[in-house]
Order: C-alpha cells, then structure tokens, then sequence
C-alpha cells in the first residue's frame, strides 16, 4: 500500500518540530476601502458601477442588446430566467449575461468571493459572456487575511474569488481578455 | 514514464537556444518585464516581507508534521464526499488515474495546468491506452499541439513567437494562414476547447493548495479553463503532491497574496476556486503523490524547496534562465527551482542543473516562501563534486590554483610568465568562459613591485 510505505517514510525524515506562527493583525492601508476596491477591479480588466436604482433598469440601460439573460437576485429583472442546480449547462453557454449576488469584496485586489448557492450552479459563473455580480458596499473588506475571517469557505461547498474577467497572455505575452471563460465582469456596488 | 538515461547539459542545450539571437533577446526582455512586474505588485503591499516569512514559517512547520496534517486532510476530505488516494510514485499515479477512469468509461478527458501531471508524464501513458487527452490552459495547448513539454511553470509557451503559433493553429485547428493575432489566435483556441470542454467525460486540475482543516482544496487560473473542465465534467480527478497542503483556510490569505503578484504582477488570479464538495452527480477524486517528495524531506539542506509553491519567479528573475530558456534544462521544472528538484530526483541525470547559475542570489531575494535557492545550488555543487560531477577539468584547474598560490617564488615567477604571455596568446580565452572573453591587457609589472613603489614614495 502506497498509503503506509508514504507515511513511514515522513515519520523517518521528518524535520524537527517547527512551531505554527501566528497571523498578526496588519495595519489597513490608506484610502477609501471602497476607492480601492474599485481601482483593483478595474485593474484586472473588470468594471465597477455604483448602482442606486434598480438592477433590471441598469440591465435595460447598460446591456440593451443582450439576449439571453438570466438571473439569482431577490429582485426582478425583466426578461431574465433563473438558473438553479439542474439547469444544462448548454442553456448557459448561450448567455449573454448573467447576474447573481457577490457575499464579499477584497479591496486589495478586487476579487469577489461567489459560492455556489448565490451562482445556482457552479458552470453557471464560467460560461455566460458577461458575469454581473452584485454587492452590498458594506461587504467589502481591505485583504485576504479579513476575508477568510468573514467567509466559510467549507460551508460554502463550492465558492470562488473572482477577480475581473477571464484572461490570458499565453501568445507572446499579449494580454487577451476572454481566455475560456466570460469576456466581461462587471461588479454593481451599493 | 521513465525519463531517458541521457544525463542534460545545460551549456549545450543553451548555446542551441542562443543561436537565435533574436528570439534569445526577446525571451529575455519578455521575462525581465514579468520580473518587474513582480516588483511593482510585491511593493504595493507594505507587510510583504512579513508574509514572506510567515509563509516560509508555515510550510516549515506543516512539512514538520506533514504525516499528521495529511492524515488530518484525508478525514476531513473524506467527510467532504471526495474520495483519497495515495501514490508512492508516477507509475502508481498514472495507473490510479487511468483505473479511474475506466471504471467511468471515461474516453476524452481535459486537463487544467498541472506540473505534478507533467513529472509524471501522465498524457503519454493515458494516450499510450487510447485516451484522449486535451490540455486546456492555452499555454499548455500551444506546446501539447507542438509536440514539446512546457518551457515555464506558469507560461508553458514563453519560448514560442505569435508567429509560429499562428502556424501551427492554421496546421492544427485551420485558421487563416498567416493568422498571428494573440486576440485572434486566443479566440480561435476558446471557440475549439468549448467544445471539447462539453464533451469531456473527466476533468483533471492540479491543485494549488490543500487545507487540511477543512479538507478542501484550492486551484488558481486566470484563464478559467480549470472550472469550465470540472464544472461541466461527471468526474473530477485532482492530483496533488504531498507538499501542497496547508494547516488552515486562514493560511490561504497569506499564500494568495503572495502565488500571483509573484508569478504575473497581478493581485490575485482571476480565478481562485475552493472545492469542499463534490458537485450533484460528481464524482471527486484526490491523489496525494509522493514521488520522491518523501525523500527529499529527509535532505537536511535541501528539504526547504519542498516550500514551492510553483510562482515562477526565480525563474522570470534568473539570468542563466531567462538568457537559456526553459527547455535547456532538460527537465520537468526548469530554472533555479528545477536545479535544486531535480538532482534529488536523478543525481547523474540533472549534474549540470546546479552549475547552471552565477550564484548571484536573484532567485533566493524574490522566493515567495523564502527558499535559500542559491545556498542549495552551491550546497548541491558541494554533492556533485564529491561525487566527481563538478567536471574534471575544474577540478584539476583549482589543483593546479592551490599549488601555484600556496607557494610564493611559484607565485611570483607564474605572474611574470602570465604577463608575458598575455601579450602574446590568441585574443580570445580557451574554453566556454572565454568564448564571448578577450583577454585583459596585461600591466607592466607586479603588484607587489608597484606597491613598494608607492610606499618608497610616501
């Protein structure tokens, strides 16, 4: 059995024992949290919009030309259907946008975090053109260390930070945005 | 897989490389860019020597008991609903994998970017049994359609121009001839993998790291190839050497604040997925894989490269590396990481890997977890030149250097010669130090004559 032979083997080399330090509080950086977050979304080729009204007027507004829509809010949004665990995933390949709810934002790098009850289902987050997320601007937090405080990232099942759209720079180091995944990534903040 | 019995030669491999003058230059200035991006992203973060050292502190102690904490993530991941298993070597993994899935009747697979996949050469074994096998991450997919292994741990295509990939997609997937846009090209390759994406019957990632508290793990991309795979796929499999696992999800937020802005300059990759259980209707498999990993930790000296995290930087940051490429090094990972790897792998095979580097220290100053990479090319030298792999001729010039400078009438009358010859000799040094050297103009007299000059004159 590899399983036994492996543990031997550590059991013989293993180092002596080193201790598990600790995690020190850091000090916040300077700035509007919020001002930050932005600039870090952007930063990775994503958008950010401050949303006051509601989200069905910004999706008439901001994309009038999408055609498949669909949706994970409390709210309505006209013409939008919504996904949920046993949707086929051809039926969201063909989406031009998709929008459900974000649970927290990391100012330092701008990545949302989305676990798979907000998404519905977890391709759903990957295969639509445009990834809409929308979140409460006092979910946002200043770094990762504050993030996984907050989250519970077993309970979530499947969860994922996302931050900005899909890219790649594998030819020549040309940064592509829409790798495999959606093109665009927009954060509605409010 | 076993790897050819053919020992590397770096040197030799390089000097093809840098035939291409072009191409050398470009790869170089191409990485040097990725370098400083590095910089930039790791200085906008105040406490970033701080989460250096607590990230090298943390994989210490985890490798300090790693038996306890593997067996803590097996429990736990069980409980999660994935299924464990343990592979002592790569022929024990591949033949795991390929059980797997044929107890699936799994035919076409696709696969996110996995190094430990690469060491164990699984797309060869899997495609020697008529498995369909298709990379996903574009990089990977360029050099899996050329025939050739990567050339980086995280731009597997760094080596190749757009120009020759733009051939080899218009060979490969038909596009236009003399197609070279990244744009174009990228979303050429996308449009071919949703496809091939639908219709994958299993997924393979890699894993970045593995918490052992929760029992889930953790697979960054920027590309989101590896959840198109797994998301759409009835089986995931996620192969992971023993050194990938971590104590606690709290530890996450130290080693992603430091994996991407070490690796490309960015924040975070887009995509940083946790799986803690399997999706409805999936199946979720784990192997834990030693190959060799055990061992290593048992080389007081040389254990600490078990801390990689496979960023790249040292690689982006090497001179030897960035003026070489990848491929000259002849082995799964390349670069200064890969010189102090791959002797415990194969001693006689990957000699010449130590020798590779100026010692400058580049590659220990940017280390996200702090491994004193240039102390273990030089404590490797110290190895390989017991062992009679330093090269002979060294070793019988420092002979020859000890008795000349340990005797000073020798000392003083090899000077005269040397100042004589100087002046004489071909202009360019014997050996591969001097191919690119001339020799110096010779001074007029000794030191030590011009120095009792100078002090009758004071």
């Amino acid at each position: 059995m590899s399983r036994e032979r492996i543990l031997k083997r550590i059991q013989r080399n293993r180092p002596p024992a080193v201790a598990l330090p600790d995690v020190p509080a850091f000090a916040p950086p300077s700035g509007a949290r919020r001002a930050r977050f932005i600039a870090a979304v952007e930063e990775a080729a994503g958008a950010v919009v401050p949303l006051e009204g509601d989200v069905g007027a910004w999706v008439q507004r901001a994309c009038p030309d999408a055609r498949g829509v669909a949706a994970r809010l409390d709210e309505a949004v006209p013409g939008a259907w919504r996904p949920g665990p046993d949707t086929p995933p051809e039926a969201l390949a063909g989406l031009d946008l998709f929008l459900c709810k974000g649970t927290l934002g990391v100012a330092e790098n701008g990545a949302v975090w989305v676990g798979e009850a907000a998404a519905g289902r977890r391709a759903a987050l990957f295969l639509p053109e445009h990834v809409v997320l929308v979140l409460p601007c006092t979910a946002l937090v200043d770094t990762m260390h504050e993030a996984y405080r907050r989250l519970d990232v077993r309970a979530a099942g499947f969860g994922v930070f996302i931050a900005g759209p899909s890219k790649t720079a594998d030819i020549a180091q040309a940064l592509v945005i829409g790798a495999h995944g959606p093109r665009r990534l927009t954060v509605l903040l409010r | 897989m076993k790897p050819p019995p053919a020992s590397t030669d770096h040197a030799a491999a390089a000097s093809a490389f840098l035939a291409d003058e072009a191409r050398a230059g470009w790869h170089d200035r191409a990485l040097w860019l990725v370098r400083r991006k590095r910089d930039r992203a790791a200085a906008a973060v105040p406490e970033w020597e701080t989460l250096r050292t607590l990230a090298s502190a943390v994989k210490a102690h985890t490798l300090s008991r790693l038996d306890d904490y593997l067996l803590q993530f097996e429990a736990q991941a069980r409980a999660n609903g994935f299924v464990v298993h343990w592979a002592e070597n790569a022929d024990v993994h591949n033949a795991l994998v390929y059980d797997l899935l044929c107890r699936h009747g799994a035919q076409r697979i696709v696969k996110s970017k996995s190094m430990l996949t690469e060491e164990c050469g699984l797309n060869p074994y899997l495609e020697a049994r008529g498995i369909e096998v298709v990379d996903t991450d574009l990089g990977e997919r360029i050099v899996q359609l050329s025939g050739e292994p990567p050339s980086h741990l995280v731009m597997p295509a760094i080596h190749r121009k757009k120009e020759e990939i733009g051939a080899l997609f218009h060979a490969q997937m038909g596009t236009p001839e003399g197609l070279s846009d990244p744009a174009a090209l990228t979303a050429a390759a996308r449009t071919d993998l949703r496809a091939r994406f639908f219709r994958a019957d299993a997924a393979l990632t890699g894993v970045n790291f593995a918490v052992a508290e929760t029992g889930g793990f953790v697979v960054c991309t920027n590309e989101g190839n590896a959840d198109l795979g797994v998301h759409l796929a009835p089986l995931h499999i996620a192969s992971m050497g023993l050194e990938k696992i971590i104590p606690k999800a709290e530890h996450l937020g130290i080693f992603l604040r430091l994996l991407a802005r070490s690796a490309t300059g960015q924040a975070l990759t887009v995509y940083t997925s946790h799986f803690h259980r399997p999706a409805p209707g999936q199946a979720v498999h784990l192997v834990l894989v030693d190959n060799g990993r055990t061992a290593h930790l048992g080389r007081e000296g040389f254990r600490d490269a078990l801390k990689c995290i496979r960023c790249g930087a040292c690689l982006n940051t090497c001179p030897v590396y960035r003026r070489s490429g990848g491929h000259s090094y002849g082995a799964v990972i390349p670069g200064p990481i890969g010189a102090v790897l791959m002797p415990g792998v194969d001693p006689e095979r990957y000699a010449s890997l130590p020798f590779a580097s100026t010692l400058c220290g580049s590659c220990t100053d940017v280390c996200p977890v702090r491994i004193d990479l240039h102390g273990q090319l030089y404590r490797w030298r110290q190895v390989l030149g017991r062992r009679g792999r330093g090269g002979a001729s060294k070793k019988w010039r420092m002979r020859l250097a000890g008795a000349v400078l340990s005797r000073p009438r020798l000392y003083r009358m090899a000077g005269a010669t040397l100042r004589f010859l100087l002046r004489w000799l071909p202009r360019r040094a014997l050996g591969p130090w001097g191919r690119h050297r001339e020799w110096p103009d010779p001074p007029a007299e000794r030191f030590g004559t011009w120095y009792e000059k100078q002090r009758r004159r004071s």
